[in-house]
């Protein structure tokens, strides 16, 4: 014989399944940055942002791992921008559907799973190693482009093909060229989107330390970076150090430096979403 | 089959289309005189469109289209290896079911065609097409202090008014319309009509029409078209009240379709 429930206590158990899974999401996300923030609150100030670390980096800033941070992030995506969203243009306007089109489909589907450490022993194969770049900025660079090429590419074609139709129709009947057509109609309407992945993107890979680990980061450079060829420190590394390999480590610097990398990646999000609901706003098609 | 005044402008020869597989036009021959207003008509589906839109060649754009035949435009072939597609289509403008005006201004709506086809250097150039444009499909002296404004706000009639004075204003020889009125309630629907029977001075004019009323009293020539043919092409007059074939008698006495 099987039990029933009635309708309205399934309703019920169901609506308090649907509330503490919620729950489950948000409790380690705001658990996670209370605790940053307790902790890492009094490390912060002027001066932790914008002097060298001192006595072994256990006092002092961090100054070198944020500017070597925003040096290998901006690099990385004046790489993977445009040549993600060229990529994005060719699969989108010009390519015809056939089995060369699925073969790049499928690559970058497959790209965006390869795990991030596997990018880091690719770029220290061939932009460290092969061609000859060493342990750079250059070199993470190229490498957390490359990784971060697919989504690049993905976020631009939504972008691109979130415009209407009717307007390159409109555009081709005025003797436009296709070209033209990308460059003054599609492109102009696709670029909201285009720049809130690119922010996205962005704020992904500042956090990123696999790929960079064996091509760009740094233990300790004493002196700020001068050229694209040098090590640097960056956030995320600088992090791991502190957290595993320094004795006696004040834990306030720790927290503090995590507080920083929460707040660039946070703030990046941010910016993107306030964008989206912007240009959502504005577009009437 | 029709052969009385008007010079021809447009010699459709042993046309076929198809999409991948499917022949979507079949054997297409038709000559549409200068100066008039010819409609395409028959049942959903029959290739209306397509044969339309084989008259700027913007069907090249779909992907498995392939084409044979020719369309002679003052007696040259439009599909010839010497045509520049782009030169086509601006010679024959194109005006969509649904009104499509691009995101952008009034004005630039217009002078985006000018600028990117160079036919303008000046700003005070292109300021005098926008207002001729504008007055030829009666939409200056509403929108005139506001020109700015985007055109996404105009109402479905102004929008498809626009889409027309963007055509008119690089100068075409040719407009193309498919089911212009499609969107439009009836009021907007006699305004744009009145509007056409103005534009046949200038220009010739090729419109698809799913409604028969419009074509018999809108049109100087008409077509119908079933499953890819051409059945029948005459004088609109004739057409409807004396054809030569039983299916077009059937269809334009509404005992099919
Ligand atoms: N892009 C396309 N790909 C494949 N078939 C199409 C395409 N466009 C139209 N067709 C087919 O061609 C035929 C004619 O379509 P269309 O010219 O749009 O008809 P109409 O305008 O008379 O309603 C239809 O059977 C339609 O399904
Ligand atoms: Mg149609």
């Amino acid at each position: 014989m099987s039990f029933k429930l009635s309708p309205k206590l399934s309703q019920q158990i169901a609506y308090t399944l649907l509330v503490i899974s919620t729950i489950i999401v948000i409790v380690p996300v705001l658990t996670v940055i209370v605790i940053i923030i307790k902790n890492g609150w009094s490390a912060l100030s002027w001066e932790f942002l914008t002097t060298m670390p001192k006595d072994g980096m256990r006092a002092g800033g961090i100054l070198p791992a944020i500017l070597g941070t925003l040096a290998i992030v901006s690099c990385a995506i004046c790489i993977t921008l445009p040549v993600g969203v060229c990529a994005a243009i060719y699969l989108n306007e010009y390519a015809k559907d056939n089995l060369l089109t699925r073969i790049i489909k499928l690559a970058i589907v497959n790209l965006a799973g390869v795990p991030s450490v596997v990018y880091g022993l690719f770029g220290l194969g061939i932009f460290v190693m092969l061609l000859g770049f060493g342990v750079s900025i250059l070199a993470g660079a190229l490498t957390l482009s490359i990784m971060e090429l697919p989504v690049i590419i993905t976020t631009a074609r939504g972008a691109l093909s979130s415009v209407p139709y009717s307007f390159r129709e409109a555009s081709w009947s005025l003797g436009v060229s296709k070209w033209q057509t990308i460059r003054r109609v599609v492109l102009p309407n696709a670029l909201p989107g285009i720049m809130t992945g690119a922010i996205l993107s962005i704020s992904r890979i500042s956090g990123e330390t696999a790929p960079i680990l064996f091509t760009a980061a740094a233990f300790y450079v004493p002196h700020l970076p001068k050229s694209m060829f040098d090590q640097v420190m960056a956030l995320p590394y600088h992090l791991y150090i502190i957290s595993t390999q320094i004795p006696n480590m004040p834990k306030n610097i720790i927290f503090g430096t995590a507080l920083v990398l929460l707040l660039m990646v946070l703030s990046m999000s941010l910016i993107a979403i306030v964008a989206r609901l912007y240009f959502r706003k504005i577009r009437k098609w | 089959m029709v052969k009385k005044k008007g010079e021809v402008k447009i010699q459709i020869k042993d046309l076929n289309l198809y999409y991948s597989d499917f022949h979507a036009l079949k054997n297409i021959n038709m000559d549409i005189r200068a100066n008039r207003i010819t409609a395409l008509i028959g049942p959903s589906g029959c290739g209306k469109s397509t044969l339309l839109r084989t008259l700027n060649r913007i069907n090249d754009t779909i992907d498995g289209v392939r084409i044979t035949g020719e369309i002679l435009i003052n007696g040259k072939n439009i599909y010839g290896e010497d045509m520049q597609v782009d030169r086509v289509r601006k010679e024959v403008g194109m005006v969509f079911q649904r009104p499509n005006p691009f995101p952008l201004s009034i004005y630039n709506n217009i002078a985006f065609g000018l600028e990117i086809n160079r036919m303008v250097k000046t700003k005070k150039e292109t300021d005098k097409i926008v207002q001729e444009s504008l007055e030829d499909v009666l939409l200056w002296d509403d929108l005139k202090n506001n020109l700015k404004m985007s055109a996404l706000n105009l109402s479905l009639e102004q929008q498809q008014r626009l889409c027309v004075a963007r055509v008119i204003a690089i100068k075409p020889q040719i407009i193309l319309l498919d089911e212009p009125c499609s969107a439009l309630d009836p009021k907007s629907t006699t305004n744009l009509e009145e509007l056409m029977q103005e534009m046949k001075q200038k220009y010739t004019l090729v419109i698809v029409t799913h409604n028969m009323q419009q074509a018999a009293r809108l049109s100087d020539d008409t077509a119908y078209m079933f499953m890819g043919n051409l059945i029948e092409f005459d004088e609109t007059s004739i057409i409807f009240t004396n054809p030569s074939k039983k299916e077009t008698d059937d269809y334009v006495s509404g005992r099919f379709g």
